[in-house]
């Protein structure tokens, strides 16, 4: 290394770190716009923590006499928020394993195989996926009404009102985005694997389910993470395709349960942290799934 | 069938071998997949082909059609229903609240292109660096892209009421002097506007960062070298080759303006100063109104709006995957 070079990598490195007060002016900017941003979930949590009289007496800007979780309990009873929490569940959990395996089995087939229709495919995929909802949500709400579903998966023996319809317009709009990922990693596995396996007798079901999808493990785990957080948000289908209130999941039964239950804004506070608090949990436990699966789309890997 | 026959009458005349053995090597990659793999791969590819077509792409074109009539959804749709382009005509001349909204769905993507969409580039940028404590940074700036935008309305109603944050801070609490953020319909857009970009900042901080990792090091190094400070280095070195990055964050930010619809929803059904063309939409549709000749004609300006976006990415994709 010439003096010259090693003159300017020490530039370098000091440029990138730059001086001492910078760093901590840096610092500085950096906590209070972070405080700034967490500001309104910690005001909501301060809220709700507070009981409505000594609000309404001393303004919602004011220090705490006291602190308690009665408005979360009386939240929760009143408006028997489990239920709502049940319901999510009932529509997440198959709507987050039936999208993975159905994406994983195009992805699958689109990664592996090259013919000249499965960039279309995928195309008319990702671009549905691309599509507000709001687009398709006159034509399929009759769709809704017209098509029959027998009686144990729904009350009215039609699509609309059921959980089966929101599960299913949930995989297939979400498909989409999943597949898009998951081929992109997919390719990623070299294709002599396959091809022995194939040259080997393998039937095309078994490479799929024993020699690739063991090693899209890692996209899989993202992708469930980030389709469990959107099934979970999902406020449009339920409201447009489900009459009965108290069959919605939690994050469309917010829209009923606003004036009929959480009578001040102490209880809404209560309710908004609750239904935050599980996508806020998943994110700061599986952080590096969630991040992972928002950005494998953009980025290729 | 069986017998060598057919591959022997593409192989090149020439010595006998046995013919059987000759296969023409382009052919040979796909020989080896049985009938059933094929059809396997038929209905891997088949079932959810048909389920896309149907739930996504049917709905679609029907709209389109159903834009055409003054069909309400009683009575069976007949040839007495069709109106030509009259639903067309109201909506751009008479509909009082079609060119309201199409202003606000396009404040919302200003905003977001010219506010969130840079903070949260100039947050991944000062975050995309050894530091101590980035993670927590990140986190912070991030939770809010995992809230649905449903229980963001209630989070920022708590800011936004008579008696909330804001207003107690101004000291605007009273009767008289209140400043009603989400009823006054010229300020209320405004006030949505900074909740929804609140999310939207990190959700292009989180895309960014991502991208910034996948730059080169050595090109930093070498403007660093070249005496390049920060900010050129950014504007000159590291956005250019950022380009594939860049397209993914405006077609994100013009699809999320162009889908915005649960948090006007909660707030007031979007009405009042809070009308969007996917409010619109439902409002006119579904539920007591039941104009679906007409909610469709604006479903449809929504579709041509967005189509805009879905091609420029499809495009660029294509572009790659045939490089």
């Amino acid at each position: 290394m010439t003096a010259a070079s090693a003159a300017a990598a020490t530039h370098v490195r000091r440029r990138r770190r730059g001086p001492r007060w910078r760093r901590v002016l840096l610092h500085v900017f950096l906590i209070s716009l972070a405080l700034l941003w967490l500001f309104p979930i910690l005001w909501t949590l301060y809220t709700a923590l507070r009981p409505f009289g000594e609000t309404a007496q001393d303004g919602y800007v004011s220090l705490p006499r006291s602190l308690s979780f009665d408005n979360f309990v009386s939240a929760w009873n009143q408006a028997q928020m489990w239920r709502f929490f049940l319901n999510t569940f009932v529509v997440a959990l198959p709507g987050v394993t039936l999208t993975l395996f159905v994406s994983s089995m195009l992805g699958f087939v689109f990664s592996r195989f090259s013919f000249r229709a499965n960039l279309l495919l995928l195309m008319m995929f990702t671009a549905g996926n691309l599509l507000p909802p709001q687009v398709i949500i006159v034509p399929l709400y009759q769709m809704y009404l017209l098509l029959p579903l027998p009686k144990p998966l729904s009350d009215y023996g039609l699509m609309y009102d059921s959980y089966f319809g929101i599960i299913l317009i949930h995989i297939v709009f979400q498909t989409g985005f999943c597949t898009f990922v998951l081929s992109n990693y997919m390719k990623t596995i070299s294709r002599e694997l396959t091809e022995a396996a194939l040259v080997d007798g393998a039937s095309i079901w078994m490479i799929y389910r024993k020699v690739v999808l063991p090693l899209t493990r890692p996209a899989l785990a993202a992708m469930a993470t980030l389709l469990f957080v959107f099934i979970y948000n999902d406020f449009f289908w339920a409201l447009m395709l489900m009459k009965s209130g108290d069959k919605r999941p939690i994050t469309s039964a917010l829209n009923n349960l606003q004036g009929a239950f959480f009578t001040n804004y102490n209880q809404l506070a209560a309710a908004a942290f609750l239904v935050a608090l599980p996508t806020i949990i998943v994110y700061l436990v599986l952080s590096k799934q969630f991040v992972r699966g928002l950005t494998l789309g953009s980025t290729k890997g | 069938m069986s017998g060598p026959a057919p591959s022997n009458a593409s192989a090149p005349p020439g010595p006998s071998l046995s013919g059987a053995d000759i296969v023409p090597a382009h052919r040979r990659r796909y020989s080896v997949l049985t009938r059933r793999d094929k059809t396997m791969m038929a209905l891997m590819v088949g079932i959810p082909t048909l389920l896309c077509l149907f739930f996504i792409w049917f709905p679609t074109v029907v709209s389109f059609g159903l834009s055409f009539t003054n069909w309400q959804g009683y009575t069976a749709l007949t040839g007495k229903n069709i109106i030509g382009l009259k639903n067309y005509e109201y909506l751009f001349t008479s509909y009082p609240f079609f060119w309201p909204a199409v202003w606000h769905n396009i404040l919302w993507l200003l905003t977001f292109v010219f506010i969130a969409t840079p903070i949260g580039i100039f947050l991944a940028v000062l975050l995309d660096r050894e530091m101590r404590g980035t993670r927590i940074y990140q986190s912070a700036f991030f939770i809010p892209v995992v809230l649905s935008l449903a229980v963001i309305g209630f989070i920022w109603q708590l800011q936004y009421t008579s008696q909330g944050f804001i207003n107690s801070v101004l000291g605007r609490t009273g009767q008289e002097d209140v400043i009603d953020w989400l009823g006054n319909p010229s300020l209320n857009l405004w006030a949505v506007l900074v909740a929804a970009s609140w999310r939207h900042v990190g959700y292009v901080m989180v895309l960014y960062l991502a991208g910034l990792k996948s730059v080169d090091p050595t090109l930093r190094e070498a403007a660093a070298i070249d005496g390049a400070n920060a900010r050129q280095t950014f504007f000159r070195v590291v956005f250019p080759v950022m380009k594939p990055i860049n397209i993914v964050i405006v077609v994100v930010t013009v699809i999320e303006s162009l889908r915005a619809f649960d948090i006007v929803y909660i707030i007031n059904q979007g009405k009042n100063g809070l009308e969007l063309l996917s409010v619109l939409i439902t409002n006119n549709s579904i539920g007591e109104a039941r104009l679906l000749g007409f909610g469709s004609a604006i479903a449809v300006v929504l579709l041509v709006i967005s189509l805009v976006p879905i091609v420029i990415f499809l495009t660029r994709t294509m572009r790659e995957e045939a490089a």
